[in-house]
């Protein structure tokens, strides 16, 4: 476990990762806790059960709606635990379930990469069962029981994605999981927006799975055989490995949201009940970064460094084009989608750095970099989470998910708010917030990258790190309004004074994933030296844990630190100090008065920025990014109208000619389809003949 | 732990508390100067805080508990901040809290409780002013960080004050890509501390106003530490511009009294030329639309980015 004497840039033109790699698996199994693997699908199977469950009484809301979702949350606790067990201890355990098809069992592994997601997904899933338990009412449109079929099988899907250990088993579960969240954003099926967003989140889930399909064909190199096994053993010619890459940058792009493949993740992730939405941002994105991972640093082995670049440049692209979207929206839901698409793009960035070290013969960075991705991993996966519950309440308290028709709801609704504040602090990348240990990190590793030792990509890559600054700060623009437009100021609309605060339960959930944001941002140190598990694992460094238990200082030789701990207390120290001298040596008096209207009249709630207004700005300065429709008044209009339509240039250049093409050849196609039986007859005939033909050929 | 560096650690936020406000009084008295009228005392800027924290605070009625936390908040960032930012000596025991990066984090924090705070109340200005506020932050952040980064390339660390300490042990030529960053840095010390052109501190014209927008709704004690919270940001700045662009006499192995002793008077010897050069820069150049602001901070964060290039082509030579 000692990393003394491991320095940066050592290890260069060091033999093949593929040699240490399992030299490690072997040396791990000895940890004296056997079975995590099988407690793990226990656990799962434990999900499926009580979704299934749900059935006996599908309309008892009580009783799939309550009971059910805390068991649920019960059972994801005690996932989050079983994973980090098995990662503080190292295990690695496989084992080989004789289910599925007669020649095809189902082969299972954990290790430290899937123990890690495991955590992630039992710990948000803690989070979001909690709040479903106390969310999800009569008037949901679909039953509950069988949302809570639908939900836990989508829970235990991203599970199995987590374990499988050959392809078979992968594609099992990542169809699982893609049908069963198809079922659960299309709960409210009678809304036509709602059928159409689950259809285009549907054909790019096969589009992408189909990606992943010819990847895994790519992979087994020839050997037919599909476990995870035989493709790390399978050697690979170069160009194949490349095109296996890129395939799979694809298929899992197309999963967690990379532009352009991002489309379906603005229309699914409103669509969807907020617990759902939840769920699919927080947790199911991060089975694809996972996909990304297992398939660069274990399946492949050693990447080149140029594969690196796309990644790194796609998510570049990615983060820049969601974050300006974000700041643009009016839905809230749609606007966290949006960040969520930044988020992602983040993250492929840090994978696709980590390879460039990776190649270039850099592990220690290459692990820094992959740190910063795994951590950026479980912050997303805690305040994201956090935030589309926090929307989850607004929409059940006032209906509504229009930030022109929200405002003040911080007084009617103070847990929610003060709770969604952790979250959106958070997501604006603040310190001592996790948000921000993540971004600090990612940008620390691009800080190495002009010590690659290629001429532009050295110049170059510095570059990524101005688009990672500004799109850290266009978060915290769109934390802004998102926080501001919806509980601060006046309420826009009269229906909201009677807004309810939420219950106990989803306050309950709520306040778990708040504990999350909080304990990943004031302890980084512990955080990072578990992740260290996984770097060890796929890049065979170990990124350097912190100098003390307090101060996170993740590079040897440099005068690097950071320690939120001490910067909050010494925060608070400030602000107690302020509150009590300014107490003591003059007063406490308060007087309210009505708000100051520069002699004006009457302070209207219409007066305020609305949602349009306070995303003005980024719509003038990134002009060129939108498709804008804009219907503006005209000084004679005797009822003036202003009406504004943003959307995604992407739709029209390459969305909608594709479609076009499709629809072209289904119509070509149609001749084929005459509608009379002889026909039919006449082509069943001609093929008959045809095969024929062949087989007395041959 | 020995007592040395907790006092300097204790001097440099006191000096930091105290001096700012000056700071604002003597860019007051410079501008003045230039512009041949009479300027009002020095002095002003603490008299005006302490006749405000003796006031009764008059709060909105839909005021919201973060309206009341935020210039506690704000205040804190920046004391927090003073603290961190080598203005007198280097390894501080803060200091090992936060590098350069985690600075710009503290400075978006007590933005956006700023910009929070003014939303709150709901009336056109406070949410006009924090709109304004975040477009013009989201612009100067990273032009900021950009200029940290290229410091932090050539010195190999993002720690402030090891940054400043290879600086000041350079020789005494100005690296090429370290001009550029200075004339970043300077754009986005306008922009932030709401100076000429991009804001006036002096106006209450509503169409123009960013800052002052935002504090309309705030009076008394709360005002007090907004006021304190923005001189003394103004005062970062100008600490972060010498660490970074003007290194030498920032006692950084010797926290000793007589280190401690020459810092003093030599900080307040570029505090003078800063406020004056500030005054200068304020006085020659005219307002800027609120529209043209976006395109200052553009080159501010070009400018920044170009300092990047040149080290990477100059240093892979």
């Amino acid at each position: 476990m000692s990393i003394a004497g491991e320095h940066l840039g050592q290890g260069r033109g060091a033999p093949g990762l593929r040699h240490r790699i399992p030299q490690h698996v072997i040396a791990s199994p000895s940890s004296p806790f056997s079975g995590s693997l099988a407690v793990c699908l226990a656990l799962l199977t434990a999900w499926l059960v009580i979704g299934a469950a749900g059935l006996l009484s599908p309309r008892n809301v009580r009783y799939a709606g309550r009971l059910l979702f805390v068991l649920g949350a019960l059972v994801g606790f005690a996932l989050a635990a079983a994973a980090a067990w098995s990662l503080v201890k190292g295990v690695t355990e496989t084992s080989v379930l004789p289910i599925g098809l007669p020649d095809l069992p189902f082969h299972l592994r954990i290790d430290a990469l899937s123990a890690v997601f495991l955590l992630l997904l039992g710990a948000a899933a803690t989070g979001v069962s909690l709040f479903s338990a106390g969310y999800f009412r009569e008037s949901d449109g679909m039953a509950p029981g069988l949302l809570c079929l639908q939900y836990h099988v989508f829970l235990a899907s991203m599970g199995l994605v987590l374990l499988a250990d050959d392809a078979y088993a992968y594609m099992v579960g990542w169809e699982l999981m893609a049908l069963s969240s198809y079922f659960l954003v299309t709960t409210q099926h009678r809304i036509p927006e709602i059928r159409r967003a689950g259809f285009i989140y549907l054909l790019m889930a096969h589009v992408g799975a189909l990606s992943i399909l010819l990847s895994f064909g790519l992979l087994q190199g020839g050997s037919w055989h599909f476990t995870f096994d035989a493709m790390r053993a399978a050697h690979l010619s170069p160009g194949w490995a490349a095109g296996a890459f890129l395939l799979a940058l694809v298929g899992f792009g197309a999963k967690a949201g990379l532009v352009p493949l991002h489309v379906w993740l603005p229309e699914a992730h409103p669509a969807a009940p907020s617990p759902v939405s939840a769920l699919l941002s927080g947790v199911m994105l991060k089975t694809a970064v996972y996909g990304m991972l297992r398939v660069t640093f274990d399946l492949l082995g050693h990447p080149v460094w140029w594969w690196g670049l796309v990644p790194l440049a796609a998510g570049l692209l990615t983060a820049l084009y969601g974050a300006v979207f974000a700041a643009v929206q009016t839905d809230m839901k749609r606007l966290l989608a949006y960040s969520s698409i930044e988020n992602v793009g983040l993250l492929f960035t840090g994978l696709g750095l980590s390879v460039v070290f990776l190649g270039a013969g850099m592990p220690a960075l290459a692990a820094l970099a992959l740190l910063a991705t795994l951590y950026h991993c479980l912050n997303h996966a805690a305040m994201k989470s956090l935030l589309f519950l926090g929307t989850g309440s607004v929409l059940h308290a006032t209906g509504q998910r229009n930030l022109g028709r929200l405002g003040g709801l911080i007084h009617r609704m103070p847990w929610v708010a003060a709770l969604t504040l952790v979250g959106a602090l958070a997501l604006a990348g603040l310190p001592p917030l996790n948000g921000f240990v993540s971004e600090w990190l990612l940008l620390q590793s691009f800080l190495f990258a002009d010590e690659i030792p290629r001429t532009f990509v050295n110049l170059l890559i510095p570059l990524g790190a101005a688009v990672v600054a500004l799109c850290a700060a266009l978060a915290g623009y769109v934390m802004v309004k998102f926080y501001g437009v919806i509980f601060l100021g006046q309420p826009r609309e009269s229906s909201l004074s009677e807004a309810h605060d939420c219950g106990l339960l989803e306050r309950l959930g709520l306040g778990w994933l708040a504990v999350l944001c909080l304990a990943l941002g004031l302890a980084p140190v512990q955080v990072i030296s578990t992740l260290a598990h996984v770097t060890r694992q796929l890049t065979g460094s170990a990124a350097p844990r912190g100098a003390t238990w307090w101060l996170l200082a993740p590079i040897p030789g440099r005068a690097v630190s950071y320690s939120p701990l001490v910067f909050l207390l010494a925060g608070a120290a400030v602000v107690v100090l302020t509150v009590l001298l300014v107490r003591l040596f003059y007063h406490g008096r308060v007087r309210r008065a009505r708000p100051w209207d520069c002699g004006f009249g009457e302070l209207t709630s219409r007066m305020q920025d609305t949602a349009e207004g306070f995303g003005q700005p980024i719509r003038n300065i990134f002009q060129s990014f939108f498709a804008i429709e804009r219907e503006l008044p005209t000084p004679f209009d005797a009822a003036p109208h202003y009406r504004i339509a943003i959307s995604d240039r992407i739709w029209r250049a390459l969305y909608e000619p594709v479609a076009g093409w499709v629809r072209r050849l289904a119509d070509a196609m149609a001749v084929l389809q005459r509608g009379r039986i002889s026909a039919y007859l006449l082509y069943s005939f001609a093929t008959l003949v045809f095969l024929l033909a062949v087989v007395l050929a041959t | 732990m020995r007592l040395g560096p907790l006092i300097a650690q204790a001097l440099e936020i006191a000096v930091a508390l105290a001096a700012a406000p000056l700071f604002v009084g003597w860019v007051n008295q410079c501008r003045a100067w230039l512009a041949n009228r009479s300027a009002p005392s020095m002095l002003l800027p603490y008299r005006n805080i302490r006749k405000l924290f003796h006031k009764d605070a008059v709060l909105a009625q839909n005021a919201s508990p973060l309206f009341r936390i935020a210039p506690y908040v704000v205040f804190g960032a920046m004391v927090v901040a003073a603290a961190i930012i080598p203005s007198l000596a280097g390894r501080l025991p803060l200091v090992v809290a936060a590098d350069a990066i985690a600075l710009v984090g503290l400075f978006a924090t007590a933005r956006v409780f700023l910009s929070l705070a003014a939303m709150d109340v709901g009336t056109a200005f406070g949410t006009l002013g924090a709109r304004r506020e975040m477009m013009i932050g989201f612009l100067a952040e990273p032009a900021l960080l950009m200029v940290i980064f290229v410091a932090s390339l050539i010195s190999a660390t993002t720690a402030l004050p090891a940054i400043s300490a290879h600086l000041a042990s350079e020789h005494l030529v100005i690296d090429p890509s370290l001009a550029f960053t200075a004339i970043a840095f300077t754009l986005v010390l306008l922009a932030e501390n709401a100076r000429i052109p991009v804001d006036n501190p002096a106006t209450h014209l509503e169409l123009t106003m960013i800052h002052e927008a935002m504090l309309l709704e705030y009076s008394a004690r709360h005002l007090a530490l907004m006021e304190w919270a923005s001189a003394l940001r103004l005062f970062n700045y100008a600490c972060i511009g010498f660490a970074l662009f003007v290194p030498w006499g920032i006692a950084a192995r010797d926290i000793g009294p007589l280190g401690l002793t020459l810092a003093i008077p030599l900080l307040a010897l570029k505090l003078a030329a800063a406020g004056a050069g500030l005054a200068v820069i304020e006085t020659v150049s005219a307002k800027l639309r609120v529209m043209r602001a976006p395109e200052f901070l553009a080159t501010a964060f070009l400018f920044a980015v170009l300092g990047l290039l040149v080290h990477v082509l100059l240093g892979g030579a």
